[in-house]
């Protein structure tokens, strides 16, 4: 296996106006690997995440997967690559039936290679197939936004707040999710408040504050970190 | 896909075929025949911009226009046989939709108005007299040398098909799917890996194809028109009434809607034309309140997949 990261994004800029809601950001994940992303509201989080997934151009900066430079490429070349991500708000194509949403991910984003059955009963959809998408509970919708993501056969999965509004037991469910792709070799960027449950699946973390990396290590390190607590707790 | 929708589509070309082939042999006025087949055509070609990726073109008489003064043109200039000209005034609309491309990136209300505005000024320059070396201004056009009433309702027969044809394949076919999805959510869609820029002009280009032929083919079988003729708002404002009115989104609703609604158009508008607006008016509002998705959604209720 090549030493060379999955992912690598260095100095990434993305201004808005005025604002730099990203700063010279730079990371790195290998393949197999869970990185949490953590900081207040606004600190640049899902902007980081949208500028990896396509969603955003960066003004500046580069982003490397398997050492090609994507930045610029839009969403569905990305998906195309084995890039994919969840949303912080589910966005389901609603008046499509659940087998749909995952059929449409599968065909296209994953060339057909993966069953969108095998999909929803790993994520445990299976009964609710024809169902239309729009008629599921927030839970249901994550987990179809994750069945959609993972129908394309991502390498590199960008999760946006994907335990907000769950349940301790459905919360449980999602890191074991989750755990299990990381042993598939699926590289994951967690996006997450609730940092028990990044507990759960990673210790390795960014901190975010106002567009800048304030910290990289353990979770157990950054509790302890005086930038941190000050950019979570102000001072 | 359900096996029998293959039938079910195979079911609803012969009907619409034999149907629009064989009614000149039973009712005598093959004009209103022919102006409603006119009208499933756009409505059907409305239906693929509108109903697959949720653009509703205001201005889509524009195209229309477009392909009865390319059809025009063509046989004026070129001297071009009038099938070959039909099918030149297909293409002048597609490069009409081309230069209107752009406007995709609008939605909603914003796409209708700026569409609108487009097929207005569409409709002022081939109306200028400045221009009257070139599309006769507003003296209007004159086919009469190349006028045949047949074989325009069977080249017109031949594009209704045509458009059904194309609607069948958006409703079951790969491509049919990455639009739904697109109409759903274009950035769901996107990140699912649909090329959503494609897919939504694809589309576009396919339905001003259709509206151009259609608008070719009535310029031929009407032989003298004018610009208002096949510039006018009301050509889209009854397509789109018909699409809505049948059902958004689906292969037959369009058709229903054109036939039922342009059948009672003529019954009102000869019997009692005095009470004509007031009746259709009425209808339009009671399709407002009591069936927004269609006549189409009455079975939808019942039926999971109506083609």
């Amino acid at each position: 296996m090549s030493s060379e990261p999955l992912l690598s994004v260095t100095g990434v800029v993305k201004r808005f106006g005025g604002m730099r809601a990203l700063d010279n950001v730079s990371l790195e994940l290998s393949a197999g690997e869970i990185l949490g992303l953590v900081g207040p509201n606004g600190s640049g989080k899902t902007t980081l995440i949208n500028v990896i997934s396509g969603l955003y151009h960066p003004d500046a900066g580069d982003v490397r997967f398997h050492g090609r430079a994507i930045q610029g490429l839009p969403p569905y070349r990305l998906a195309r690559l084995g890039i994919n991500r969840t949303f912080q708000v589910p966005k389901p194509m609603k008046d499509m039936s659940v087998r749909e949403n995952v059929q449409v991910a599968a065909t296209f984003g994953g060339g057909g290679r993966i069953e969108p059955d095998s999909v929803l009963e790993r994520t445990g959809l299976s009964e609710f197939a024809e169902r239309e998408a729009g008629t599921l509970n927030t839970s249901q919708q994550k987990e179809l936004d994750l069945a959609r993501a993972l129908a394309t056969g991502p390498e590199l999965l960008l999760v946006d707040e994907i335990g907000a509004g769950l349940n301790p037991e459905e919360l449980k469910e999602m890191a074991e999710r989750l755990l299990e792709l990381k042993e598939h070799g699926v590289a994951l960027l967690v996006v997450e408040h609730l940092l028990d449950f990044l507990n759960r699946i990673t210790q390795r973390v960014i901190v975010l504050s106002a567009g800048s990396q304030i910290f990289e290590g353990s979770l157990s390190d950054a509790s302890e970190d005086d930038d941190v607590v000050q950019a979570f707790i102000g001072g | 896909m359900r096996r029998g929708l293959w039938v079910e589509s195979a079911l609803v070309l012969v009907v619409v075929g034999l149907g629009f082939a064989l009614s000149p042999f039973l009712y005598g006025n093959e004009s209103l025949l022919f102006s409603m087949m006119a009208y499933v055509a756009l409505a059907q070609g409305l239906n693929i911009a509108y109903g697959f990726t949720g653009y509703l073109p205001f201005g889509y008489v524009g195209f229309f226009g477009s392909g009865a003064y390319g059809t025009a043109l063509a046989i004026m200039f070129l001297h071009a046989p009038p099938i070959a000209a039909v099918v030149g005034g297909g293409l002048l609309a597609v490069i009409f939709g081309i230069v209107l491309a752009p406007l995709l990136r609008l939605s909603g209300a914003y796409f209708a108005i700026a569409n609108l505005a487009a097929s207005q000024a569409l409709y002022f320059v081939v109306a200028n007299p400045h221009l009257s070396n070139i599309t006769q201004g507003p003296y209007g056009i004159k086919l009469t040398s190349v006028f045949a009433p047949t074989e325009s309702y069977a080249t017109l027969w031949v594009i209704v098909l045509l458009a059904t044809a194309v609607a069948i394949y958006l409703r079951v076919s790969r491509f049919g799917l990455a639009l739904r999805a697109i109409n759903q959510d274009a950035q769901s869609a996107e990140v699912a890996g649909v090329n959503v820029v494609r897919g939504r002009l694809v589309a576009w280009l396919l339905s001003a194809l259709v509206a151009g032929l259609a608008g070719g083919a009535y310029g031929w079988h009407i032989s003298v028109f004018y610009p208002h003729s096949v510039f006018t708002l009301r050509i889209s404002i009854f397509a789109i009434v018909f699409v809505l009115f049948g059902g958004a989104g689906t292969v037959i609703g369009p058709i229903i809607g054109a036939v039922l609604l342009y059948g009672l158009y003529d019954v009102i508008g000869i019997s009692t034309p005095e009470y004509f607006q007031l009746i259709y008016g009425l209808l339009i509002i009671a399709l407002v309140l009591f069936l927004p998705n269609g006549l189409l959604s009455l079975v939808r209720k019942r039926v999971r997949y109506v083609l």
